[in-house]
């Protein structure tokens, strides 16, 4: 690991060590933040008791068909309207304020039109996902240098291999960090959704547990999610690094 | 003018799509574009509307000022000394990826009920964005000038007022567009949770009585705004970027 990974490494841990200090201390209240160690037992004793798994199975089932959904729309969109300039041109304005619409007020009408289950929070968890698939591959596409282009023509390549052996390959690096973005949107929008109004998931759960002044397990629900999309986030994160240095070699 | 026709053209298709939605689903549903539109109207000519705008107003302006203040200082910093940027990245981008919602109870618990616990939520979800895009920018300064600044002896006060905010502006409007969005959507939501006024209360009030009408057209209303600010804040990042290069 390199140096500043260790130093990160100590700013975690010590970050997390000041807050079990605090909360032992009694600086903060245990009715507001009950001691990290706390949580962590918390949450394995909820996992181990398996309270939880039917919530964790099918809110990361949600986000799984999310993120598929996104991935295959935004390329196929991105791919359609990079063919199209004009169209281009013309939602160029749309696509850069789309994240400013706050989607979760449209989740009741998703309901009335999806009815209830599944289906309403997939729709919410693709429509977070999806532009930002969408950019990222416009992205790509712009960035694919003429000179590869140029070759292709010179040797003749037919579309679909100029496609597949010069046009994916170097669009791949802004591919992986549109799939990056939609992964971490569509579980923001999931988890979202399932929180505002939901019978079941992991979103759900922690309402409730709020609700019902279930502390301990709302807290080791919430450590679930941070642990699980941190994790998940710094794997991408290493991966699309080390991916980006290849290409600058 | 080729380019307005063709963002009329979009917002014409839009309309009609909703209207077939509507047709498809129905008014219990769905109401249609021109029946939004009028209870839009109602609402916004009547006088129990805008006490809600003003608190949501109040709020988000709130959290943009500690935001984009916070953001700035803490993203000047970690641009500034390169090994505590390298170190904070990953966690800022991390943080920036995380469900806030699911942190709503812990910031409720802390602040309690009221303007606090909202402006705390926008905030969280505003001022990462900031940090992030200031960071950058400051890192990509041309370290020639950086270099003429010692060799002229800035103080650093004077570091940042003359160097680093007008080099890093054009970034720096890029990261109050994305801050904005992302500070009103953490306002709208604390709001749908745990207030007795503002517009997310409206919304989520308006869901509960089942009154599609208000709330289609609160939601219209708070779209159209958001993305006319959006378009604002676009229009002036891209000719800044334009005078930049």
């Amino acid at each position: 690991m390199s140096w500043a990974g260790w130093l990160r490494l100590i700013v975690v841990s010590g970050a997390v060590l000041l807050l079990e200090v605090l909360c032992r201390a009694g600086v903060i209240a245990k009715t507001v933040l009950p001691a990290p160690s706390v949580m962590a037992g918390d949450l394995y004793r909820l996992l181990a008791s398996g309270a939880a798994s039917a919530d964790i199975g099918e809110t990361l089932g949600n986000v799984a068909m999310a993120v598929i959904a996104s991935i295959l729309l935004g390329f196929i969109g991105g791919v359609a309207i990079h063919a199209m300039p004009r169209v281009r041109r013309a939602l160029d304005p749309f696509l850069a304020t789309y994240y400013a619409v706050p989607f979760f007020v449209f989740y009741p009408v998703l309901i009335v039109i999806f009815g209830l289950g599944a289906a309403p929070i997939v729709v919410i968890g693709t429509l977070f996902g999806v532009v930002a698939m969408l950019i990222n591959t416009l992205n790509g596409l712009d960035r694919i240098p003429r000179v590869l282009l140029k070759t292709a023509r010179v040797h003749g390549m037919d579309p679909v291999r100029t496609a597949l052996m010069v046009k994916l390959p170097s669009a791949a690096p802004f591919l992986f960090t549109g799939a990056k973005l939609a992964i971490a949107y569509c579980f923001i929008g999931v988890i979202a959704a399932e929180f505002i109004m939901s019978s079941s998931g992991i979103g759900y759960s922690i309402a409730y547990a709020f609700n019902n002044f279930d502390n301990a397990r709302m807290y080791a629900l919430m450590l679930f999610i941070i642990v699980l999309v941190t994790v998940l986030n710094a794997v991408l994160f290493t991966w699309e690094r080390r991916i980006m240095q290849r290409r600058r070699r | 003018m080729h380019r307005k026709t063709d963002t009329l053209l979009v917002i014409v298709a839009l309309v009609t799509l909703w209207q077939v939605l509507h047709w498809i689903v129905g008014s219990v549903a769905l109401t249609s574009p021109a029946d939004t539109l009028a209870r839009a109207v109602e609402l916004l000519g009547s006088a129990t509307f805008w006490p809600h705008v003003a608190e949501t107003g109040i709020a988000l302006l709130y959290s943009l000022l500690l935001a984009v203040f916070g953001g700035l200082t803490i993203g000047i910093a970690l641009g500034i000394n390169r090994l505590a940027g390298e170190v904070a990245e990953p966690i800022l981008v991390s943080l920036y990826s995380l469900p806030k919602i699911t942190l709503y109870p812990v910031i409720l618990l802390a602040f309690g009920l009221g303007l606090s616990a909202k402006v705390a939520f926008g905030t969280i979800h505003g001022i990462i964005p900031v940090i992030i895009f200031t960071m950058n920018a400051v890192r990509t300064i041309p370290p020639v000038m950086l270099r003429s600044a010692r060799v002229m002896r800035l103080s650093p006060p004077q570091l940042v007022s003359t160097i680093i905010l007008p080099a890093a502006l054009p970034e720096l409007v890029s990261g109050l567009r994305v801050g904005f969005s992302l500070t009103l959507l953490g306002v709208l939501i604390g709001e749908m949770f745990a207030s007795q006024r503002g517009l997310g209360y409206l919304v989520m009030n308006a869901i509960g009585g089942h009154d599609v009408r208000t709330m289609m057209a609160v939601v219209l209303i708070l779209a159209t705004t958001a993305v006319l600010i959006s378009a604002g804040l676009l229009h002036i990042d891209r000719r800044m970027h334009r005078r930049a290069s």
